[in-house]
């Protein structure tokens, strides 16, 4: 019964939801708002079993020594500014926004922006036109790296059109396909959980 | 080492050198560089010109810190325009580290157009289920803003009065470096008909023309070019403008230094043969 009762509680929870997409009518309508809600009240309990599971993992990690000062700083972090959220306040000018504001943000998109050194080393490295197929990708990356700036407008004024018609034709083949595929393997794995063939979620 | 060997090789840390100060040294001087605007960005503000005042728009900040640079500077120039169309604007975001933004811009646009705090302007906050949020809006808003950011119950926000759903927001605005502008285009656009305007990273642009193009989005403000390109349109240059000079110079070095790098590799390949 472990396994039964979630699958069927998927199964019924999936068939409704499927189903009330083709049935416009008071009751369809009554059932899709309460779905709706269910939805914001699992998907609010999901948040906090994350906290729970990240809690437990690294009170774990302290027990057993491992990694303890990244553990200390992820716990000191999450609860710290649990704390200060809660009982100070999340307004402008409050601790909880200062921190937010001059240090997660720096700090993310610090990350973030050293991608551009490395992103440059790689493709200095990397970008070689050995055969017809890396020396096509090379010339649409040179078109699109040099229509999107202001160079491109510089050196003639139908380069970032014609950088835009690469983005709208070429590329808008290729993601509808991609896009297709994707939505096609969706749609053949929800089955599979639906029906209950497809049951590692479970473990 | 000959010269094609040397040019095959250059050091990472000059790499980095070259790059920072292409990205760096625009930043210290003021200049504008052309730039032409583009259909998707022009599709956006011809939207949002053709509203009436009053109308009621949602723009959600769905993006965190680590896409700020390319996120930030169209989430200003957008909430910019529809202040100054005297829209009524909901702000809200998606992504838990994207209240921060939001509320920055809140209260940037609340001091520099005078609005009227909860009427012509109202941040209603965070909410953690994306398909769940996007599907009650487009039931009934009541379901879903019970208060507003700083606590203030639904029925006390004059900006909330007569406003059911997708029906009456004509326009939903998601700035996002993630996949959240796709679960608006399914959700609000394909079940109630909303019409959604997306503003991503470059990286996401590519992958949301496709729904530019069926017109799910009805424009498409890509990257920090986007973003340039709609202060432009404002003619209110600001960040972007600036930013788009550096990342400009920096592709034009990323380029130049690939030619370089295929040359030597050239060079070296038919003296092999």
């Amino acid at each position: 019964m472990k396994k039964e009762i979630p699958i069927f509680i998927v199964f019924f929870i999936g068939t409704i939801g499927f189903l009330q997409y083709f049935f416009i009518g008071p009751i369809s309508k009554s059932v899709y708002t309460l779905l709706l809600e269910w939805f914001q009240g699992v998907q609010g309990m999901a948040i906090v079993m994350a906290v729970i599971s990240l809690t437990k993992r690294h009170l774990h990690n302290l027990k057993r020594k491992k990694d303890t000062f990244y553990s200390l700083v992820t716990l000191s972090s999450l609860y710290g500014m649990i704390i200060l959220g809660v009982f100070f306040g999340i307004e402008k000018g409050s601790t909880f926004d200062k921190i937010y504001e001059y240090v997660m943000v720096p700090l993310n998109a610090t990350t973030f922006s050293l991608l551009a050194f490395y992103m440059a080393s790689a493709s200095y490295r990397a970008f070689r036109a050995r055969n017809l197929e890396s020396t096509l990708l090379l010339l649409s990356a040179f078109i699109l790296m040099i229509g999107f700036t202001s160079f491109g407008d510089m050196i003639s004024d139908k380069l970032p059109s014609f950088a835009q018609w690469i983005l709208d034709v070429p590329n808008l083949a290729a993601q509808r396909g991609i896009t297709l595929g994707v939505a096609l393997g969706v749609l053949a794995t929800s089955l599979k959980i639906m029906l209950g063939i497809e049951r590692s979620w479970l473990e | 080492m000959s010269i094609p060997d040397r040019l095959l090789n250059i050091p990472r840390p000059v790499i980095f050198i070259l790059i920072g100060l292409a990205v760096f040294v625009p930043l210290l001087f003021k200049f504008l560089l052309p730039l032409k605007v583009l259909k998707p960005v022009k599709d956006v503000y011809d939207f949002i010109e053709s509203l009436p005042e009053g109308t009621p728009v949602i723009l959600s900040f769905d993006y965190s810190p680590d896409v700020l640079p390319e996120c930030y500077p169209m989430s200003l120039a957008l909430a910019k325009h529809l202040a100054r169309k005297k829209l009524r604007i909901y702000i809200m975001t998606l992504y838990p580290a994207g209240a921060g933004f939001a509320l920055d811009v809140y209260n940037k646009i609340l001091k520099e157009f005078n609005l009227v705090e909860r009427k012509d302007i109202v941040f209603v906050g965070y909410f953690p289920s994306i398909a769940a949020t996007i599907l009650g809006i487009g039931e009934d808003i009541r379901n879903v803003f019970k208060t507003d950011y700083f606590g203030v119950p639904f029925d006390e926000i004059e900006a909330f009065r007569d406003v059911k759903n997708y029906e009456d927001i004509k326009l939903v605005i998601t700035i996002s470096g993630a996949a959240i502008p796709e679960s608006w285009m399914v959700y609000a656009n394909g079940r109630y008909g909303a019409n959604v305007a997306a503003g991503v990273t470059a990286v996401m642009a590519a992958q949301l023309y496709p729904y530019y193009r069926s017109k799910q989005f009805i424009g498409l403000i890509g990257g920090m070019r986007g973003a340039a390109e709609y202060e432009k349109l404002l003619n209110a240059h600001n960040l972007a403008t600036k930013g788009m000079n550096s990342i400009s110079l920096a592709n034009f070095v990323m380029v130049l230094l690939v030619i370089l790098g295929n040359i030597s590799f050239f060079i070296k390949r038919r003296r092999k043969r």
